[in-house]
This record gives C-alpha cells, sequence and structure tokens, in this order.
C-alpha cells in the first residue's frame, strides 16, 4: 500500500552523543526492504539508542537517516511510518486491546480500522480478547498486543526492542519461531535489538553485531558465526578458541601456521596479505576427540585424512549435556580449549586422560593478533548464565 | 473435627484446621472506637440538635420540628447556590494551574523535583488564617497587585465580569475565589504530582509512535490515566472549599457571604443551633450527593 515511499532504511553516518559520552558512532547501514534484520551487542554498546533514532524518539547528534528516498532524520516520532514494539509493551492501560490496536489507524483516520485491528488480532491469534485491558493479559498475550498494535499499520520499518526480554524460556522460543513466520507472512521490515545471540540468529536473516557504539561485523547468521572478522565477533557469537600463531610459509591453497612449536593449516584465503601473527580461531564443536597418532599408526581414525590439525591435552573437566559432552583440554602450553562432543555413542573421554583433538584446516578462521583475545568473552558468559 | 468424613472432592484435601485471628479486629479497635466517639456522635447530636426547638436560654427540646430545615433552606439556600458556584470555580482554577506545574515537577523537574515539593508544602508551615490575612495585603487597594491590573485594564475585565464593583479588587467575589484558589491548590497539585510521578513514559513514546501529535498524545493517554489524580485532588479542592468561612469574611463582603460563613454566625452569634445544626446537614447532604454522581461520571473504579 505504501509502495512509493518504502524502501531501505539508511542510516549514513549516524552519530549519538550524550555529553563527552559516544553512545552511537558514526554508523553506516543499509537495511534491505522486507528483511528481518537484528541489531545484536552486549547492553550499552548503542543498539537501543540506534533503534530510538530510526523511531524518532531520540536525534542524532550527526548523521541522515533514510526510508527510501526520503530523509525523515528531522521528522518527529508521529510523522514517521515506522512503529515500535517497545520492550515494557507500553501497551494504553486505559483501553481496550482492541482500543490499543487501532490507535495507531484512528490517529490517521483509516476508515475500516476496526476489521483492520482484528485482522491484526487474528494474526496474533488473540481476537478472541479484544475487549479486554491489557491488565488482564499474560505477559506472552501482552507481546503479542504490542506486536498486533504496530503490524496493523503496516509501518515502513517496525521496530523490535528486545520484544522477548521478559518472557520465560519457553514461551521466548515460541515467540520467536511465530515472530519469523509473522515477519514473513506480512513482508515488512523488521529490525530486532537484541543481546540474545541465538535469539539472532534463530530469527533474523541479516545480523548486525555492535559493540561500544560501533559496527563490528554484518553479515547472515551462518556467515558470522563461520567467519568471524574480530574477536568481539568470535567471542560473543557461541564461543571460540582462540591460539595465538605465527604464519611459517604460505603454498598454494594452504598456509602452515606455528602455534606453540606445533604446526598447524589454514586455508591460505583465510589469512590477510602480508599477515605474520594471528589469532587462530576454531569454534569448540568444530574440534573432535581423535585417536592419538601412536607409533605404529594403527588405530587412526577414518577421517584423519580431513582433520589434518591435531592438538594434544589433558582433560581437565567434562560436562555431560544430554545432547552433548563439553570438555576442557588443557595444552602443553597451559592454554585450555572447549570441545564439545556430539554424543554420538561414542565412549566419553575420562577426565584427567591425555586425548589429541582433531579439526579439519578450513574449520579454522583467523583473527588480528592485535586484538584482545576475550573481547565479548563476558558478556556472553553473562547472557548465556541469564538463559 | 478430628474424625469427620468429608465426602466428594473435599475429601481429598487435608482438613484445614481454621484458627480465629482476632488480631485485625483488635487492630482496627482503635480506629472505630475514635470515629465512633469523634464523628458518630456529634453526627448523632447534631441531627438531633437540627429538630429541637426552644433557646439557648430555656434550652432545648427534641420535637422532631422539620420545619427548620423548610425555613433553613427557604432563607439560605442563594448562599448554598453560591458556595456551590465559588467552590467550583476555584476548583477549575486551581486544576488549571496545578496540572502543568504537577506535571511538570513530575515529568521534567529532575533534581529540582524536592525543592519544588518543599515550595508547594512551605504555605503549610503557616497557619490558613494568617495567609488568608496576608491577601488582603495582596489586594489592598494602594498595593502594587491592584495597581498593576489597574494598568492592564484586568479590573475593567473583573468588572464586566462582575467578579469586582470597582476598580479595587478587595472584598469582592474576585477576592474570595483567589483566596479559595490559592488556599486550596496544594492539595489539587499533590494528588496530581504522586498521579503524574507514575506516568509511564514509554506509554507517551508510544503514542507518539503510533502517529498521536503531542496535543493528541495528551488527551488519550497522558489524560485519562491522570483521571484519579483528577478527581482526588478535585475532591479534596472541592469539599472544603464548599464549607469554607475563612476566604468569604476576610476577602469578600456581604453579598459574597458563603455557607460555611452563615453557619458559623447561626452557631456563634444569632445562637439558633437548630438553623445552624439543619444547614450542616443539608450542606453534607448537597456534598455527599455531588460527589457521589461526580466520581460515578468519572468513572474512576475502571481506571488501573
Amino acid at each position: 500500500m505504501t509502495d512509493k515511499t518504502s524502501g531501505d532504511l539508511k542510516l549514513k553516518g549516524v552519530t549519538k552523543m550524550y555529553d563527552s559520552f559516544t553512545a552511537v558512532d558514526q554508523l553506516d547501514l543499509v537495511i534491505p526492504r522486507g528483511s528481518f534484520f537484528a541489531l545484536l551487542g552486549p547492553s550499552g554498546c548503542g543498539k537501543t539508542t540506534t533503534l530510538r533514532m530510526v523511531a524518532g524518539l531520540d536525534q542524532p547528534t550527526i548523521g541522515q537517516i533514510w526510508i527510501g528516498d526520503q530523509d525523515i532524520t528531522d521528522t518527529r516520532a508521529y510523522q514517521r511510518n515506522v512503529n515500535t514494539v517497545f520492550q515494557s509493551y507500553a501497551l494504553f492501560p486505559h483501553l481496550s486491546i482492541l482500543d490499543n490496536v487501532t490507535f495507531g489507524l484512528r490517529r490517521r483516520k483509516v476508515s475500516d480500522h476496526k476489521a483492520k485491528a482484528m485482522e491484526a488480532l487474528e494474526l496474533v491469534q488473540l481476537a478472541h480478547i479484544a475487549t479486554k485491558k491489557p491488565g488482564q493479559l499474560s505477559g506472552g498475550m501482552q507481546q503479542r498486543v504490542a506486536l498486533a498494535r504496530a503490524i496493523v499499520n503496516r509501518p515502513d520499518v517496525l521496530l523490535l526492542d528486545e520484544p522477548l526480554g521478559a518472557l520465560d524460556l519457553k514461551l521466548r522460543r515460541q515467540m520467536q519461531i511465530e515472530l519469523k513466520q509473522i515477519q514473513s507472512e506480512v513482508g515488512l521490515t523488521f529490525v530486532h535489538v537484541t543481546h540474545d545471540q541465538e535469539e539472532a540468529m534463530t530469527m533474523a536473516d541479516t545480523i548486525a553485531v555492535m559493540d561500544s557504539g560501533r559496527l563490528e561485523q554484518v553479515g547472515d547468521p551462518a556467515m558470522l558465526y563461520e567467519h568471524p572478522t574480530s574477536t568481539f565477533v568470535a567471542n560473543f557469537l557461541g564461543q571460540s578458541n582462540l591460539l595465538k600463531a605465527s604464519v611459517k610459509n604460505r603454498t598454494g591453497t594452504t598456509a602452515e601456521l606455528d602455534v606453540h612449536g606445533v604446526s598447524l593449516r589454514l586455508p591460505v584465503d583465510r589469512l590477510k596479505d602480508r599477515t605474520t601473527e594471528l589469532w587462530l580461531g576454531v569454534r569448540p564443536e568444530k574440534l573432535r576427540l581423535v585417536a592419538p597418532l601412536d607409533s605404529e599408526g594403527a588405530d587412526r581414525g577414518a577421517d584423519h585424512h580431513v582433520e589434518q590439525n591435531r592438538l594434544t591435552g589433558v582433560v581437565v573437566d567434562a560436562s555431560f549435556t544430554g545432547l552433548a559432552t563439553n570438555y576442557l583440554v588443557q595444552l602443553a602450553w597451559g592454554q585450555e580449549l572447549m570441545v564439545v562432543q556430539q554424543n554420538d555413542g561414542a565412549r566419553p573421554a575420562a577426565r584427567g586422560g591425555q586425548v589429541t583433538l582433531g579439526w579439519a584446516p578450513e574449520h579454522g578462521f583467523a583473527l588480528n593478533a592485535n586484538e584482545d583475545a576475550h573481547a565479548g568473552a563476558q558478556d556472553q558468559a553473562d547472557d548465556s548464565g541469564a538463559v | 473435627m478430628v474424625g469427620q468424613l468429608v465426602e466428594g472432592p473435599a475429601a481429598a484435601q487435608p482438613l484445614r484446621r481454621v484458627r480465629r485471628n482476632y488480631t485485625p479486629y483488635l487492630l482496627l479497635l482503635p480506629g472505630l472506637a475514635w470515629l465512633v466517639v469523634f464523628f458518630v456522635v456529634p453526627m448523632l447530636s447534631l441531627a438531633s440538635q437540627s429538630l429541637q426547638t426552644g433557646s439557648v436560654d430555656t434550652g432545648y427540646t427534641l420535637t422532631w420540628h422539620f420545619q427548620t430545615y423548610v425555613d433553613a433552606l427557604s432563607q439560605f439556600w442563594p448562599h448554598f447556590a453560591r458556595s456551590i458556584v465559588f467552590a467550583a470555580t476555584a476548583t477549575v482554577f486551581t486544576l488549571l494551574l496545578a496540572y502543568p506545574l504537577a506535571y511538570f515537577m513530575a515529568q521534567k523537574s529532575g533534581r529540582w523535583k524536592n525543592i519544588l515539593l518543599v515550595l508547594v508544602i512551605a504555605p503549610f508551615f503557616t497557619s490558613f488564617l494568617i495567609r488568608t490575612l496576608a491577601w488582603q495585603t495582596i489586594l489592598t487597594d494602594n498595593g502594587p497587585v491592584v495597581a498593576l491590573a489597574r494598568s492592564i485594564h484586568f479590573t475593567n475585565l473583573l468588572q464586566w465580569m462582575q467578579l469586582t464593583s470597582n476598580d479595587s479588587l478587595m472584598n469582592s467575589r474576585f477576592a474570595v475565589i483567589a483566596g479559595l484558589t490559592y488556599n486550596f491548590l496544594p492539595f489539587m497539585i499533590l494528588p496530581l504530582y504522586a498521579n503524574l510521578e507514575r506516568l509511564d513514559h514509554s506509554l507517551i513514546e508510544a503514542a507518539g509512535d503510533l502517529y498521536a501529535t503531542p496535543v493528541q498524545t495528551f488527551w488519550k493517554v497522558t489524560w485519562p490515566l491522570s483521571l484519579p489524580g483528577v478527581v482526588g485532588g478535585t475532591l479534596l479542592t472541592f469539599i472544603p472549599a464548599a464549607g469554607d468561612f475563612i476566604n468569604s469574611r476576610l476577602l469578600g463582603n456581604t453579598q459574597t457571604v458563603m455557607i460555611g460563613q452563615v453557619i458559623d454566625s447561626e452557631f456563634l452569634r444569632v445562637q439558633d443551633y437548630a438553623v445552624a445544626a439543619a444547614l450542616s446537614f443539608v450542606l453534607m447532604a448537597v456534598i455527599v450527593i455531588m460527589v457521589a454522581l461526580y466520581v460515578r461520571r468519572a468513572g474512576t473504579e475502571e481506571l488501573v
């Protein structure tokens, strides 16, 4: 209905400063129309400030915000064809559910606001409680009403500010799937702000990872997970083992790295030109417990030819989670690696036992050696503790 | 209770021994006693007084003389009407003054909040009487307020509105209403402030996000949500203002006598206790009925 005006959401050099504190720093971002986009980052990274600037609730200090070919930077919130699902839902307590949902339509003098509102309530499966007041609903229902209240206006951009934060885990999982379905059904641009990396990966087509007001990396979930470009992303999205490595030589498609005297391989295209020092990263689930390379070579596993990289260490901790066993393996130089071993029936390694870890070179990734190896890891630990 | 057999689903539940707990009733006792001694007994005494005949010298006897009510009302109904009009006008003015101030204090004042609150309460540190007497000085003929009012022709406006009868401000309807407005302003500000302070700012943002202009946001969200505060404030202002007898005496003239002043003089000067008691009862009944209608109309029970 608004094909003329709707289009991609573009942030051009958007900066927000509070006194001396820079909440958002030179943000350039293009969010394609109709996509499910997630802004992911720890609390205080500037993601909510970014969202509020798009909504018109905060003004950028510098920079422009465009929707399609319209510059909306200087318009007020009520003039923008953008709607928000607030973290606290912000349902009007004095109005019925139906009146809450028709609120935006009435302000725009849409003629058949009641029918449209009922349609939106049906979409979130709450048409039967239209006459109730928000105070009579559960958190999950209020969340859906907030969603219906925003969707019914068919905004160019729908903003979701940690919309599932207040729900319990089970309901959150269910709502993640529902939100995703609703988004593909209505085809609106969703911009979802969250600190929960799993939520972002489950729902979004594209994720922008933010830290300290800056964009760390933008990409689809698999790309971000498999090929993080910074230690922050490597640690914040899932977990990573980072090994200090230096390049020994580059031959053909494979580079040979030296990690504390052990020779490991990595595809050359993962390395930037002229890089000599780097963090070699590998995800815990990519590591496998393989048979040690004994002197006779008799016990070599069948997939040994794939998993060319090998490290030996001692199991210092093993915890069984049902789906998998999580190990902590201490290497010769004292570093501990996280290993997640699928529960595929293999006999688990015992604590204190010597093990050999193997992984395919293409599962490794290279990061800038100057970056903090623990960036983003602390935030990650906090969040997963809460979930 | 032991060994008692209970049939049906209740049997599955363990028998609960109900021990009577008298503590809540004991805690209520002092308050109830206070109400009985200082409210119920005087009310009955007043009711009885209004139906007695006699005089201070000869003593009073209960004769169920309802004619007193008819006489009192036929003589003093203009004072009733005037009291209601003055109190209602003053209530409207306090609301107009208090709402923006309370909103500012609650939502925008930041670190000035506590200072502003103290300033609102500060007038209570001196007595009601002294504050009203001060208004005599403020509105006095040769004071700066009157000079200013004359220079901007405010006095002419008041005269045209029949709130004053000459170009001074004292001893007029205007002075009485101004005094009432001033004296009861804190009673309006405080409930409004308490209400508006709890107003969730994200609701204001949500209204803006849903295309409501600031004016629409106020009338569709802020105002309806603040109604409990408005109702509380208007009741706290209107009820005492309707029965007030200080402002009309100190700031008014013979044409601005309010019912409180009449009751006061019937009791203490004319010493017609029956009429005074009857007037008190009618005033109470009128206020109770008006408040009941108003609260029903405002529908506060539907608000969260």
